[in-house]
């Protein structure tokens, strides 16, 4: 559905991904890990359009087309949404208000209607802030509406950018849910956590991302088996590293 | 005496008003006053005083022409200038109006001159009514009444339609708005038609009353901008409020202290509120621009 071969991308002189090639599968969701600064960001903002002149290099399919240079206006018209890291909802519109913008480039008054009460359904709390300005939202309930307001564009594949950053391990749980409910509802998934744990376990697909390439790719279950993905990325110790020369050890051997 | 200097202050603290939501709109769009708004609005004036004497088209004709002629005067300032600056800062987008105000009162000079003209307009500024011991003409009442019909509209067209809001959307995130669809740059065209509208009516109220020639909109602006400054440039109601407030406190000013220094009013104000309270009166505190 996705295909992305071979990127490049610049911050003006900074090399933020060297070569990045990465297939999404229809009705899966695929976890892109890594560490802060890995690019991870990156990857999603390349894809969306978001980033001026870029890629440099490669190509960005989506279901058959070119979307490579294309404007995000026109990207997400194709079916092709996006929850920014940080929420980045609209501060000063009504819960509401931000629905409906995530409705603007739609016409059908009816569906629109039902996506709202589907939206409700999955996060009764948006319900009752429903005319209150998305400012003053806790983290957990503009995450939630950063959410409502990707799939009101009615997206088939949905881009997550961190949805669990600076949220409570409950709170967590249920927003993976939710990301889990959606995919089985029929949108595929392509989401970038630090948290690998939570990500993997709704994950079919996993990769893993260190200074702008993947150095490792697998089914979600295989890497949380994985000794490196386990001790790199979810906290778990092996007993021999308390030195650390064994984690360099380990870690240099993956590039 | 009071009461008179309050009624006509309200009436000219509309055109302030209208002003200021025109440079409001703008700086909340595109981040920075637009001192060109003046000269912009003066030029339209001007369009539909072309229309209406030299050609000889009704009121309703001229009128519309020169609305047209406005929109399309702010569609063509953002997208050929504006637009262009790459990376721009507050700074070098400021030259930038404060050029669109240059080359347009130049403009406007070699086109019709000098000349001290009356504009013609449908209501009359000598026939009055008295409300207890102050009198208002027709024409105060009718800016009055048009200035509040517009600022209804306004409030429906924020509140109601999906373009409002979306204008909306984009002057808080407009990375968001992107991502949802919202095609920016259209809505900075529409943003600068509807400001150069909305000042094209404050030099057409203005006109009347004062006369017709390249300097109609010198002071106004700067009066529209103080206002602007006083009730917080990032909000449309304060925006509004801040013209009122200025019309009505420039009058008193110059009835009971002095005449001859009625306009250092505007300049006190701004000098205060940047010292005092530099988001304004009425600004919320909710900005969270980058
Ligand atoms: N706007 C930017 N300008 C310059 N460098 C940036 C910018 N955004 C990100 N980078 C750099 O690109 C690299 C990847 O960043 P990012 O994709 O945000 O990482 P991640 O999302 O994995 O934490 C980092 O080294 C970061 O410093
Ligand atoms: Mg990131």
């Amino acid at each position: 559905m996705l295909e992305i071969k071979n990127i490049e991308t610049f911050y003006t002189l900074i090399y933020a991904l060297r070569g990045v090639s990465l297939a999404v599968d229809e009705g899966t969701v695929t976890a892109i890990l890594g560490n802060n600064g890995a690019g991870k960001s990156t990857i999603l903002k390349t894809v969306m359009g978001l980033l001026d002149d870029q890629p440099d290099k490669g190509t960005i399919e989506f279901l058959g087309k070119r979307i490579d240079g294309k404007d995000p206006e026109v990207i997400v018209r194709m079916g092709l949404s996006y929850v920014p890291e940080g929420r980045e909802v609209f501060d000063e519109l009504s819960v509401k208000e931000n629905l409906l913008m995530g409705a603007y480039i739609r016409r059908d008054r009816a569906a629109i209607k039902r996506d709202f009460e589907q939206i409700y359904a999955y996060f009764p709390v948006l319900k009752e802030r429903e005319a209150q300005w998305a400012g003053t939202l806790s983290g957990g309930e503009q995450q939630m509406l950063a959410i409502g307001r990707a799939l009101m564009n009615r997206p088939k594949l949905l881009f997550l950018d961190e949805p669990s950053l600076g949220l409570s391990p409950i709170l967590v749980r249920d927003i993976f849910k939710i990301i889990k409910t959606i995919n089985q509802e029929g949108v595929t998934i392509l989401l970038v956590e630090q948290n690998a744990r939570m990500a993997l376990s709704i994950s079919d697909i996993g990769l893993i991302l260190e200074n702008g390439r993947f150095v490792m790719k697998g089914e979600a279950k295989e890497l949380m088996e994985d000794k490196d993905v386990q001790e790199f990325y979810m906290g778990m110790k092996s007993e021999e590293s308390a030195k650390g020369f064994q984690r360099w050890k380990r870690k240099k051997r993956w590039r | 005496m009071f009461l008179q200097l309050v009624v006509s202050g309200i009436s000219f603290g509309s055109l302030y008003a209208l002003i200021a939501l025109a440079m409001v709109i703008i700086y909340k769009t595109s981040e920075v006053p637009n001192f060109g708004q003046g000269e912009m609005a003066m030029i339209s004036t001007f369009v539909a005083f072309t229309l209406l004497v030299t050609h000889g088209y009704s009121f309703v004709v001229s009128f519309i022409g020169a609305f047209i002629f406005a929109a399309a005067l702010g569609i063509f300032l953002e997208f050929v200038f504006l637009r262009r600056a790459k990376d721009p800062n507050i700074l070098s987008l400021i030259l930038i109006t404060l050029g669109f105000e240059m080359v347009l009162y130049g403009l406007a000079s070699w086109k019709w001159g000098a000349d001290q003209r009356n504009f013609p307009f449908p209501v009359s500024d000598f026939d009055v009514i008295h409300l207890g011991s102050a009198v208002i003409s027709y024409l105060n009442i009718a800016t009055l009444l048009i200035t509040l019909l517009l600022m209804f509209m306004l409030f429906l067209f924020f509140r109601y339609t999906k373009v409002g809001i979306a204008m909306k959307a984009t002057q808080q995130n407009a990375m968001a708005a992107r991502i949802n669809g919202i095609r920016t740059n259209r809505i900075l065209s529409i943003t600068w038609a509807l400001s150069s509208m909305i000042g094209a009516v404050a030099g057409m109220l203005l006109a009347p009353i004062a006369t017709l020639d390249p300097n109609l909109m010198l002071e106004p602006l700067l009066k529209g901008f103080a206002a602007a400054v006083l009730g917080g440039m990032t909000t449309l109601v304060g925006a509004a409020l801040g013209g009122y407030i200025l019309g009505v406190l420039e009058n008193l000013f110059g009835g009971y202290v002095s005449l001859e220094f009625k306009s250092i009013v505007a300049f006190l104000i701004i000098v205060l509120v940047l010292c005092f309270k530099p988001s304004g009166l009425f600004a919320k505190h909710y900005v969270r621009k980058v």
